[in-house]
């Protein structure tokens, strides 16, 4: 099992949209490394032959009828946004310049 | 006098209904409570002075008019800050949420008011939910009532200290690992996760959704009981809530009676790592539940081993997805928003300003076990065990009834033991995570102290899936032969503060 770098945990960082400090990458890989180690081992236990689980209840898509309901107002809604304008959310730039 | 905090929720919802006393006497009482010793324990991240009044007042107003109350009706209750609240703040113990009002209720919430509860306010708790000690909270830590040097247990660790501390005899908690019940056993107090999807998720900030489940927290088997029915039920908002009736938990918790009741004790929680007087008081439990007519047998579950590993797997990983809506963009902070900024660049900045440690750890492993090239070994290998560890229950459940085990390994360890040692912490719930891989419903009571340290210890009673009703039968007779034994409720023994 290879053990978790500084710089592995500087990539997760960046997929995790975490702006990490220097000095958690150190402290970061130390603790991942001891825990990935530690959980490695469900790879031991379970056969080709075991389906996996990824719910306690046997559900299929549940749906509601297509109706009108009331809902938030634009105002609750925007009413903890950082930053809002003519009734909408306000956000840095997403796309570059180009 | 009557001290009004000292009651059980039963009591006090009687009281009020034959008018011995009002709501608003039972809110004020426990408003003052609140106000004189939560400074020491810090429970509470906010409480809703107004709020609670006027819902009191609601309910003294209804039974003026002659209107029919509810069970619970006037009995204050504490919340923890996981669901939300309309017009009051909810945290989730993180400094992402901090400020946040809500513009609605979660459906537990709304029960909650429905049923004529009152809301003293928000309790203080792991942040996202990812804990044992509640030291994970940005808003600092929780002390146990019993040692206030010691933790309540987590990630529910304000709800558990409220109870144990007489600020409230009603409290709400969630549990995706253990978060009801270890802090239950810690603080010597009644905890209930039910069946999964039992209580309704929508509104209730999402931590690990296959496995998050909201549940009854009390004093005592009775008032957890009288909870459960008021906040059960299919929820048409949450799309994986059970359209089952809920089990007669009430009358269960009534009857008591275990005789010709087929125990199990999972054989694989003990040995190494258990604490010598944890292990007296549950093997105590067991010879209790003998003496009252149970059928108690030895099972074996071997895939219980195997269930830490695969939950800090499950759990992380769809933290991993859930936590990613924090992005500093419609709510909750923004931080670095200069003008010259990218909206990557300011939610990655807003993220790392506001989650604490545990959260980003728990980020990043379940971001490392969903990557390409590491998914079929960890996330894959985790949900096949899943499925072994659903088979273990179901054989079991095949020959017995219930399974008993203690609730965590060691009674309450002291504040900042096992913070930054994740492992050592992730320990703690060793011996709940498996009814949350399979949905089962668990409970955890009070059995005793340990003689070493002298705090509570919990036992745990885990039923099927939909059985909840026979977690209460069985903690109800439990309670009634260790209350009289010792000659009063266990936290009698807890320390006034």
């Amino acid at each position: 099992m290879p053990g978790i770098t500084r710089e592995e945990v500087a990539h997760l960082g960046r997929l995790s949209r975490l702006e990490l400090k220097v000095e958690e990458l150190d402290h970061f890989a130390a603790q991942l490394d001891e825990i990935i180690g530690a959980v490695a081992r469900v790879s031991e236990v379970a056969g080709e032959d075991v389906p996996p689980t990824s719910h306690p209840l046997p559900l299929t898509n549940v749906m509601r009828p297509d109706t009108v309901r009331p809902s938030l107002t634009p105002e609750q809604a925007l009413s903890c946004a950082p930053a809002q304008e003519q009734q909408r959310f306000k956000v840095p730039q997403i796309l570059g310049e180009d | 006098m009557t001290d009004l905090t000292r009651l059980t929720a039963a009591e006090t919802a009687a009281k009020i209904a034959s008018g011995e006393t009002s709501a608003v006497e039972v809110a004020k009482a426990h408003l003052d409570r609140i106000a004189a010793i939560d400074e020491k324990v810090h429970a509470f991240l906010h409480v809703d002075t107004e709020g609670a009044l006027a819902a009191a007042r609601a309910v003294d107003g209804k039974r003026a008019k002659g209107e029919k109350l509810g069970p619970l009706a006037g009995v204050p209750l504490a919340l923890k800050d996981i669901f939300t609240t309309e017009g009051v703040p909810t945290t989730v113990g993180s400094k992402i949420l901090e400020g946040w009002i809500p513009p609605y209720d979660a459906t537990l919430t709304r029960k909650l008011k429905d049923a004529g509860i009152v809301i003293l306010g928000k309790t203080n708790m792991d942040e996202f939910a990812m804990g044992s000690s509640t030291e994970n909270s940005a808003y600092g830590p929780t002390g146990n009532p019993w040692d206030l040097t010691r933790i309540p247990g987590g990630s529910g660790g304000g709800s558990s200290a409220a109870l144990a501390s007489f600020q409230a005899p009603l409290a709400i908690g969630t549990d995706t690992g253990g978060s009801i019940r270890q802090p239950a056993a810690v603080t010597g107090t009644v905890g209930v996760k039910p069946t999964y999807g039992a209580v309704s998720r929508y509104g209730m900030v999402a931590f690990s959704s296959s496995l998050d489940q909201g549940g009854p927290c009390a004093r005592t088997v009775l008032d957890a009981a009288l909870l459960h029915e008021a906040i059960a039920g299919h929820d048409p908002l949450d799309s994986t809530s059970i359209d089952a009736p809920v089990p007669p938990v009430v009358e269960a918790a009534r009857s008591g009676d275990v005789r010709g009741l087929r125990v199990g004790v999972v054989k694989e929680f003990a040995g190494e790592g258990y604490q010598a007087g944890v292990m007296e008081r549950f093997n105590d439990s067991v010879e209790m539940l003998r003496e009252l007519g149970a059928e108690v047998v030895e099972v074996s579950c071997p895939s219980f081993t195997y269930a830490l590993a695969a939950y800090y797997l499950i759990a992380p990983s769809e933290c991993s997805s859930n936590l990613a809506r924090f992005d500093g963009l419609r709510y909750g902070l923004r931080t670095g928003d200069d003008g010259t900024r990218s909206a990557e660049e300011v939610t990655s900045l807003t993220r790392e300003a506001g989650f604490g440690p545990e959260v980003k750890r728990r980020i990043m492993l379940g971001t490392y076990a969903l990557s390409s090239g590491y998914y079929d070994a960890y996330y894959g290998s985790a949900q096949k065990v899943r499925t072994l560890i659903t088979r273990d229950f179901e054989r079991a459940f095949g020959e017995v009834d219930v399974l008993v085990s203690p609730t965590t390994p060691t009674t309450a360890f002291p504040i900042g033991e096992r913070a930054d040692d994740p492992m050592a912490m992730y320990l703690a719930d060793l011996c709940t995570i498996p009814a949350n891989l399979a949905g089962n419903a668990a409970m955890s009571l009070p059995c005793g102290l340990a003689p070493e340290d002298g705090l509570p210890v919990g036992l745990q009673i885990i039923a099927p899936a939909l059985a909840d009703d026979r977690l209460y039968r069985v903690g109800a007779a439990v309670e009634a032969a260790f209350t009289a034994r010792w000659g009063h409720p266990l936290l009698e023994e807890a320390p006034t503060l």
